[in-house]
C-alpha cells in the first residue's frame, strides 16, 4: 500500500470519527432550526426561567395548589418533591416555577404555561410582590371564578410553603393591572394565610391525577365559596 | 329693596357658621393605610344619608361589551351578548316588583368601569347586580360574589376631614348589604341549579370596588357550552330567583335589618 492511500484512509477514518461525534448535535440543530420561531415571549421564559438553584436547596415536599383532577371550580393541593432554597424568596420563586411549569395535567394548570415570572420582591412586612408576564392576563380564561383560581392557586402554594408572607401584590410586566383578565381587582393586596391542616389522603391517587415523581394528591381545601381572596383598599 | 342684599349677606354667614360647626362631626378617626396600598383618589362621594331611604332602584349591569366580548366559548358565544339578554329579562321581573331598573348598557357599547359606577351612584335607593357568563365552571351553575370584608388597619373608605367617601373604595360602607344581598340571590340560585354553591363567595371583583351601594356581581357558567340554548333556558328561572331575593332585600335594606 502507497504511502498517500494510507494517508487518505487516515484522513477518512479521522472525518467518520468527527462525523460520528458531532451528527446527535447537528441533528439538534436542524430541528430547532425546522422547528416554529420562538416569540418575544418564549424567548424571555427561556431566559427567566432556568431551574433556579442556591446553595442552601434541600430537597423537600412541597404543597403545590393546582385545579382539581374532578372539579375544574377548585383547587386541590399536590404534593411534590422539589429542591428549595433557604431564602424565602428563592424558594418563591421555585414554587412558582414549578406552579407554572409542572402542574400534573395540562388541564389542572392554573396560570397559562407560557407564563414568566419576571420578578419577585419580600418587603420586611411579608408583603411579596411577583411581577408576571403579559402571558398571565392573555392566557387567564376571562371569569370572576376561573381568576380567583389563579390568584388562589398563588397564594396558597406561597402559605404552605413560606412562612415569611402575610400578604402578596401580583404586578403584570411591571405595572399595577386594573384586573386579571376583566374581573379580578389587582389593585389590592391578597392575603397569603396558611391553609387549614388536611386529613391524610384516604384513597391512592389514580394515574391521570399524578404525574411522575409526584405524591398523592390531598383532598380539595379551596372551593369557590371559601371566603375572602383579597383585601381591596 | 335696599335691605335684600343684606338679607342675603346675613343668610350666607348664618349658613357658612352651620356648615363649620358641622363639619367637625362627620370626621372620623383614620386607621392608618397599609404600606403598599395606592393612594386615595381624590374622586368623592357624599356619605350615605341617614335615615336609609326605601329601595326603588335597580342597576343591572350587563358586563363587556363593544370590542370587550369578556369569555369567548369554542362555539362563538360572547359573554357580552348573552349578559345582555339577561338583564332585559331581569329587568321585566324586577319592574313587575315596582322597583325602578337601570341598564349601564343598552346595547353592544362598553362603559368603563367607572362610567357604570358613576350611573349607580346617581341613584338613591338603589341596588347594583353586575351579571357575567363564566369560561370555566361546571355548567348550569350560578355562583354570586361581593367584596371580602377589609382587614382591620386597612385604608378607610372616607376621607379625613370631609367624611366623603373615596371612589376606588366607595363599596366599602356597604359590604354587609351586599353580603346579605349576596345570600339572599345565592340561596335562589342553589335552589334552582343544581351544583351552585350554598353559600356565596367574597371576591374582589372590580365593578363592585367603585359602587356606593349595595352590589353583588352574579357569574353564571358557562361560554364552553356548545350553543346557547342551555344559558338562554336558564335566563327565566335566574330572572325569577333574583327579583325574589331582591324583594326579600327590600326588606333588609329599608329597616337596617343584618
Amino acid at each position: 500500500m502507497s504511502r498517500g492511500l494510507k494517508t487518505t484512509i487516515a484522513i477518512l477514518a479521522v472525518m467518520v470519527v468527527f462525523g460520528v461525534i458531532t451528527l446527535p448535535s447537528l441533528r439538534q440543530a436542524i430541528q430547532r432550526l425546522s422547528g416554529p420561531p420562538k416569540t418575544e415571549e418564549q424567548a424571555r421564559r427561556d431566559v427567566m426561567q432556568v431551574p433556579i438553584s442556591t446553595p442552601t436547596d434541600v430537597k423537600v415536599k412541597a404543597q403545590v395548589y393546582w385545579l382539581s383532577a374532578s372539579s375544574m371550580a377548585s383547587l386541590e393541593a399536590t404534593t411534590i418533591e422539589l429542591p428549595l432554597s433557604a431564602d424565602p424568596v428563592e424558594r418563591s420563586k421555585q414554587l412558582l416555577v414549578a406552579l407554572i411549569t409542572s402542574a400534573p395535567t395540562p388541564a389542572q394548570h392554573t396560570l397559562p404555561p407560557d407564563t414568566s415570572l419576571l420578578a419577585f420582591y419580600l418587603q420586611p412586612d411579608g408583603t411579596a410582590i411577583a411581577d408576571f408576564s403579559d402571558a398571565l392576563p392573555a392566557g387567564t380564561p376571562s371569569g370572576i371564578l376561573s381568576e380567583q383560581l389563579v390568584v388562589d392557586s398563588v397564594a396558597q402554594t406561597l402559605a404552605a410553603n413560606v412562612d415569611a408572607i402575610r400578604q402578596l401584590k401580583i404586578l403584570i410586566h411591571g405595572q399595577e393591572a386594573e384586573t386579571l383578565a376583566g374581573h379580578l381587582d389587582l389593585s389590592g393586596l391578597f392575603p397569603v394565610s396558611s391553609p387549614a391542616p388536611v386529613p391524610p389522603p384516604a384513597a391512592a391517587p389514580t394515574p391521570a391525577a399524578t404525574a411522575p415523581g409526584q405524591a398523592k394528591p390531598t383532598v380539595p381545601v379551596a372551593t369557590p365559596s371559601a371566603p375572602a381572596t383579597q383585601v381591596p383598599h | 329693596m335696599r335691605r335684600k342684599p343684606i338679607s342675603i349677606f346675613l343668610v350666607l354667614i348664618v349658613a357658612g357658621v352651620a356648615a363649620l360647626q358641622a363639619s367637625p362631626q362627620t370626621q372620623t378617626p383614620q386607621p392608618p393605610a397599609p404600606q403598599g396600598a395606592p393612594q386615595a383618589s381624590p374622586q368623592t362621594l357624599p356619605q350615605p344619608a341617614a335615615p336609609r331611604s326605601a329601595l326603588t332602584a335597580v342597576v343591572l349591569d350587563p358586563a363587556h361589551g363593544g370590542a370587550d366580548q369578556g369569555a369567548r366559548g369554542a362555539s362563538g358565544i360572547a359573554e357580552s351578548d348573552i349578559v345582555l339578554s339577561f338583564a332585559r329579562l331581569l329587568r321585566i321581573s324586577l319592574e313587575a316588583q315596582g322597583l325602578r331598573v337601570i341598564l349601564t348598557r343598552q346595547a353592544n357599547d362598553d362603559p368603563s368601569f367607572d362610567d357604570r359606577s358613576k350611573m349607580a351612584n346617581a341613584q338613591r335607593g338603589a341596588i347594583f347586580i353586575t351579571l357575567h357568563v363564566s369560561s370555566t365552571g361546571p355548567a348550569g351553575t350560578v355562583r354570586v360574589y361581593s367584596l371580602p370584608q377589609q382587614p382591620a388597619g386597612a385604608s378607610a373608605s372616607s376621607t379625613p376631614r370631609t367624611g366623603l367617601i373615596r371612589w376606588d373604595a366607595a363599596q366599602q360602607g356597604y359590604l354587609d348589604q351586599s353580603r346579605k344581598l349576596a345570600e339572599l340571590i345565592q340561596i335562589q340560585m342553589a335552589q334552582r341549579f343544581q351544583g351552585s354553591p350554598e353559600t356565596p363567595a367574597a371576591v374582589a371583583v372590580r365593578q363592585l370596588r367603585t359602587i356606593a351601594a349595595p352590589a353583588v356581581a352574579i357569574e353564571v357558567s358557562s361560554v364552553s357550552v356548545p350553543d346557547r340554548t342551555p344559558l338562554d333556558q336558564m335566563a327565566p328561572l335566574m330572572a325569577d330567583g333574583v327579583a325574589r331575593a331582591v324583594g326579600a332585600f327590600r326588606t333588609v335594606y329599608e329597616t337596617g335589618v343584618k
